[in-house]
């Protein structure tokens, strides 16, 4: 029953690494850049809720803020790409990751500045409550972030699918050269994939937020969600998702059963086993391209 | 003979400070095929691309359909009606043949047409049809190439530019694919400009041609024209003229130098 216990609470948490992860991937695969603010991406859609529903901010109702504030991290996701990583085009790699990672730190001090460097948490319809069964008992945070990431990891999987729009961001990212023959605006796809990225980092932060609490720190779990990711196989999105399960689970149990000091590296042990024995991850997407 | 459909004047294209393609005109006329030989490097994908909007000239206009296209976005270049498929296939390795024929017609709204061009597509290469649903990274390379140029049917292009069609094919492939393209030449009056290494190929199927060397045109005419022209048969087509010995032993020159 314990470990039933140990495992839910470790899957909520790992759906917030996934969906982390899921933002790394998405901009990974679309533009071959690595964006490290994605942890701070999250933290700040994060604060934005917060800013706007919690009693001592805004104190909107929830479900009015929330569109609000995945509709201001998508925004933001789109701009930064239209006005600030558009212009590295054709630099280094190693530009635009140690931009992204100045960008974290930026992202820090300034939501440090406006809402403080104590730890908030969400105010939410579901807080504190709790539900039972069968002598488990769970909070309903958890639940919901359970249910949630299932929800949205389906709309993107039919989005990418089924939607005009998501094929061709599929295809720009397969292929950006022949995306470009195909009369895709693979430029503004591309920006819309930031858009996309900052919203569904948004949603980790709400979850994030609704079960625990945010400071301005809690961005630096982003490195976590890279770890999952690249266990997932960077470049996959369900492996990111499921990179960020293992990791999520991973945690609680290492804490329970190996000793203190070491709980804390067991994702990262996982991450270095990984790499060593399928250096493309679990689940990865690799097909050599034939001549 | 019409007014061309597209007119190329005096461009010039750089890959950073090398210049590409040094003031190529050329005139492509509706309904026609024409093949622009050329060496490696002769700047012949260049051109392409610069048509395309991939990369954009210098100096220099391109002309299509009376408006000039030269350095405008790859997809307005689409939209008009110019679809480039690219050397080396580049299909979509992990979406399936019928998603890649989908993206094909990503400039496209009506539902309808898309749907009748995916069945003209299927028609003219059936093997598509059998593969459908599977992955275009799994494609042999000959499919892989009925795909691109499948995937450039799907946006109903007015001009179709084929870079190196037969790029890595089988002789008896490259006859295939010829033969379609001829066929889509006849009976869809496909207007088309391709790009080839395999000259005779390229000749057979053309109606013009041109001659490019290290990013000039050096010689033009119709394809029959070239075919007889001994140039092109010593440079481009292998074909030897006895000497009065053996072997022969000078090098010819040739006459454009």
């Amino acid at each position: 029953m314990d470990n039933l216990q140990l495992l839910i609470s470790g899957l909520a948490n790992g759906c917030v690494y996934g969906l982390i992860a899921l933002g790394f991937v998405l901009i990974y695969k679309a533009t071959e850049a690595v964006n490290f603010a994605q942890g701070d991406f999250m933290m700040l859609g994060a604060f934005v809720t917060i800013g706007l529903t919690n009693t001592e901010y805004m104190g909107l109702p929830f479900w009015v803020a929330l569109p609000i504030s995945l509709g201001v991290m998508a925004a933001l996701g789109y701009l930064l790409d239209r006005l600030v990583i558009r212009r590295m085009f054709g630099q280094s790699q190693t530009a635009v990751v140690i931009l992204t990672i100045a960008l974290g730190f930026v992202i820090r001090f300034v939501a440090g500045l406006i809402w403080g460097h104590e730890p908030q948490s969400l105010e939410n319809p579901l807080a504190g409550k709790e539900v039972s069964f069968g002598g488990l008992v769970l909070g309903l945070e958890d639940v919901a972030v359970i249910i949630v990431t299932i929800l949205l990891t389906w709309g993107l999987y039919e989005f990418f699918n089924r939607t005009k729009l998501g094929m061709a961001m599929q295809g720009a990212s397969q292929n950006q050269l022949a995306a470009y023959y195909m009369g895709v605006p693979v430029k503004r796809v591309q920006g819309l994939i930031w858009g996309l990225a900052g919203a569904v980092a948004c949603v980790a932060g709400i979850l994030f937020a609704a079960k625990g609490a945010v400071d301005p720190n809690t961005g630096l779990m982003g490195i976590k969600a890279f770890a999952a990711a690249v266990i997932g196989g960077f470049g996959s999105l369900p492996g990111a998702l499921a990179g960020g399960l293992i990791v999520g689970v991973i945690e609680p149990f290492a804490s329970r059963y190996v000793a203190a000091g070491y709980s804390q590296i067991a994702p990262y042990a996982l991450l270095l086993a990984v790499l060593i024995f399928r250096p493309h991850g679990l689940f990865s997407q690799v097909r050599v391209k034939k001549v | 003979m019409s007014d061309a459909i597209l007119k190329i004047r005096n461009v010039e294209s750089f890959y950073g400070p090398i210049m590409a393609i040094r003031g190529v005109s050329l005139d492509v006329h509706p309904g026609r095929v024409v093949s622009i030989l050329g060496a490696n490097g002769a700047g012949k994908t260049t051109l392409m691309k610069t048509v395309s909007g991939v990369m954009d000239p210098e100096k220099g206009t391109i002309t299509f359909e009376g408006e000039e296209i030269q350095g405008k976005e790859p997809h307005k270049i689409v939209e008009r009606g110019i679809v480039h498929v690219p050397e080396g296939r580049e299909v979509f390795p992990l979406m399936t043949v019928d998603d890649n024929l989908s993206l094909g017609a990503y400039t496209r709204k009506d539902t309808a047409g898309i749907e009748q061009d995916r069945e003209l597509v299927f028609n003219y290469f059936p093997m598509l049809k059998d593969r459908r649903n599977q992955e275009a990274g799994t494609l042999s390379g000959g499919q892989q190439q009925m795909l691109a140029i499948g995937r450039g049917l799907m946006a109903r292009p007015k001009v179709m530019l084929l870079d190196e069609p037969s790029l890595g094919l089988s002789p008896l492939l490259v006859q295939e694919i010829f033969g379609i393209l001829k066929r889509l030449n006849a009976e869809q009056n496909m207007t088309m400009m391709v790009v080839e290494q395999n000259a005779s190929a390229a000749l057979e199927l053309a109606t013009d041609g041109y001659v490019m060397e290290v990013g000039r045109i050096v010689m033009d005419g119709t394809a029959e024209e070239l075919l007889n022209s001994e140039d092109i048969q010593n440079f481009y087509l292998g074909v030897q003229e006895e000497g009065v010995r053996e072997e022969r032993r000078w090098k010819r020159k040739k006459t454009w130098r």
